[in-house]
């Protein structure tokens, strides 16, 4: 791949956070890209790195905090790792778009959905509060917000929670990026209206050519509309596969754990959870991180294993010493 | 938003009455016979019942009650009982000066609360933020005297830029403004205190609000954020701060006024306890409820100026 067919490319991400009086590592040495109309989904229970990833990417890490300690983060041939805050400013926006989890608070509760959606286009474009009014009609009525016209001078309260997460959308989409970023853009959504979400970007996607980092810890949502797969452990990626792959081949134990514990509707039996919990940021493990919680466990887990590939495929990769091609 | 006008002032009435009432009640409920305190304990009995109908007191309460709203609802406060001139003229003559002060105060108040909370919000723990701590806490702790004298020494007689008595002796506005400015300075201080408190927390908390990452997550200018997104949210806690310490603010009057020399509803007050005038002291006390029942209404109706939630349910 060029760099030209990749809309976002992330190298060697390591971002830290500070913790007592140390800075500790909440995602290590990360790497994916995404290609335009490609949707990667990063995958992983609570604190393991994917939500700090999706915000290292957008540069909107708590400033004090967190930080990025290593990597390159490329989006249009310009590192937003080294580029000065003037610079992701200007790409934050524009180049790259981003949905969070909460449609119910993500939105401003005292300014008029129109001028929220239409405010990045006066931000980057130039545009007049006249123009960016009749584009944020166009973009609601892109994302299926009924009666458009009429709403945009109503405010976040006036909506319930499927329409608000439709207007975050066409907020985020408003520049035409060609990197979305969804945060858990279903989970604090009704199932029925979680799936014309997804639909919903779906469609945006193929229609503007959208680069789509979905983060998710749903794997029906994974499977449904994912092209690959990465599997986060306590920072660290420990799986990465194109969807096909990952579904029929789970070859790391903490993907093939995280598949035995999601409900299915073709099996009767039972939900099998993950023993353990993940250990917490100061005292984790060297080495595999997920090995206190592995029944595979052997020696060499001691020592941090590379991502290999499995089963002969380069584009199917995991990091488990016992699993790994020999 | 007229709707919630009509109901907000509609609301006003119970409130109204249920304060009018209060001060009937109040002032006939302390301890003592009045004609006592007024004629002294050597006053004759005739002379007391002679006082007593003149006062009205004569007859059963509720007749009382009766003529004291009814004398209230035609705008008559009764006559002061240390001068017999007619309550409204006095009140009307010092309450221009009332009013000018308090609203000098909030201006102060907010023109320089708001901008001190905003920014010490956003160097938290930083340079910014220890000293509108500070200035804050000295705002809340400074009696309003020993402030109000020290303003005097420095500005009026070292520097000499204002003048020590804040009675204007003509109706020039330069005259007024400038006998106008050390008073509401030292009143708006203990303002400027409780106003850049809470900005400052409200900032904290909008700040670190999902909708500033949104705003964020647009390449928006820290200004931008700061000013357009967070600020708008932290209206509804200023606005009500400000309401609720108008009545602060009128109770500190007084100091204030005493300090400065000025004439104002405050002093009124004080002159009438001085004077056991019990009729001006009831009047006194109507107006103030008044007052802060207005300012009630301009707060809730400023409400929905501000916040949209209100306007729009």
């Amino acid at each position: 791949m060029t760099d030209a067919d990749i809309a976002l490319r992330v190298e060697g991400l390591n971002t830290q956070i500070h913790v007592g009086s140390d800075w500790h590592d909440v995602v290590r040495d990360v790497s994916f890209s995404i290609r335009p109309r490609e949707t990667l989904a990063l995958v992983g229970e609570s604190g393991c790195g994917k939500s700090m990833t999706a915000l290292s990417v957008m540069g909107l890490l708590p400033p004090k905090v967190a930080r990025i300690g290593a990597g390159r983060i490329v989006v249009d041939g310009i590192d937003l790792v080294a580029a000065d805050e003037a610079t992701r400013e200007n790409m934050r926006g524009d180049r790259l778009g981003m949905i969070f989890q909460e449609p119910m608070t993500s939105l401003n509760p005292v300014l008029p959905i129109g001028f929220q959606v239409g405010e990045a286009l006066m931000r980057h474009r130039g545009l007049s509060r006249r123009q960016a009014r009749q584009k944020a009609r166009e973009l609601l009525e892109l994302v299926r917000v009924p009666a458009a016209a009429e709403r945009l001078d109503a405010y976040p309260h006036q909506f319930s929670g499927g329409m608000r997460q439709r207007v975050m959308i066409a907020l985020a989409l408003a520049c035409s990026p060609k990197v979305l970023i969804a945060d858990e853009p279903t989970t604090a959504l009704d199932v029925t209206i979680q799936a014309q979400v997804l639909a919903l970007i779906a469609d945006l996607q193929e229609k503007e050519g959208l680069a789509v980092l979905l983060i998710t810890h749903n794997l029906g949502v994974v499977a449904s509309v994912a092209d690959r797969v990465i599997v986060m452990y306590g920072g660290d990626v420990v799986e990465s596969a194109p969807v096909g792959a990952f579904f029929a081949r789970p070859t790391h134990p903490y993907s093939e754990a995280l598949l035995a514990a999601m409900p299915r509707v073709d099996s009767d039996g039972g939900l099998e959870p993950i023993p353990g919990q993940v250990p917490t940021l100061t005292a984790m493990p060297k080495g595999c991180r997920f090995a206190t919680r592995c029944a595979l466990r052997t020696d060499a887990c001691a020592e941090l294993p590379p991502l290999a590939p499995v089963g002969g495929d380069p584009e199917h990769v995991a990091r488990c010493w016992v699993r790994r091609d020999s | 938003m007229i709707r919630f006008v009509i109901k907000r002032l509609l609301l006003a009435i119970p409130t109204l009455w249920a304060v009018l009432t209060t001060v009937f009640l109040l002032v006939r409920v302390v301890p003592g016979d009045p004609t006592i305190v007024i004629l002294g304990d050597q006053a004759s009995a005739a002379a007391r019942a002679e006082l007593r109908e003149k006062l009205g007191l004569a007859k059963p309460i509720l007749a009382q009650y009766v003529d004291f709203m009814g004398q209230i609802l035609t705008g008559d406060l009764g006559r002061s009982l240390a001068t017999n001139r007619p309550i409204v003229d006095d009140v009307a003559a010092v309450l221009p000066y009332t009013i000018e002060l308090t609203i000098a105060s909030l201006i102060v108040g907010a023109v320089i609360g708001i901008p001190l909370g905003v920014w010490a919000a956003q160097s938290r723990d930083g340079f910014a933020d220890w000293f509108a701590r500070l200035f804050s806490l000295a705002g809340v702790s400074f009696p309003a005297f020993v402030s109000a004298i020290l303003l005097l020494i420095v500005f009026a007689v070292e520097l000499r830029w204002f003048p020590v008595i804040s009675a204007p002796r003509t109706d020039a506005l330069s005259e007024r403004l400038a006998a106008l400015v050390l008073p509401s300075l030292n009143l708006g201080l203990l303002m400027v205190a409780y106003v850049t408190r809470v900005t400052r927390s409200g900032m904290l908390k909008a700040l670190g609000e999902d909708y500033t990452r949104t705003a964020r997550s647009k390449g928006l200018a820290q200004r931008t954020i700061v000013w357009r997104h967070a600020f708008p949210n932290v209206l509804v806690p200023v606005v009500t701060v400000v309401g609720l310490y108008l009545g602060v603010l009128i109770g500190n009057a007084v100091l204030t006024e005493i300090v400065f020399n000025r004439p104002g509803i405050g002093k009124l007050i004080v002159t009438a306890l001085n004077q056991r005038d019990y009729t001006l002291l009831q009047g006194l006390m109507v107006v103030s409820a008044f007052a802060i029942v207005v300012a009630n209404i301009l707060t809730d109706l400023t409400y929905g100026l501000v916040d949209p939630r209100v306007k729009t349910p």
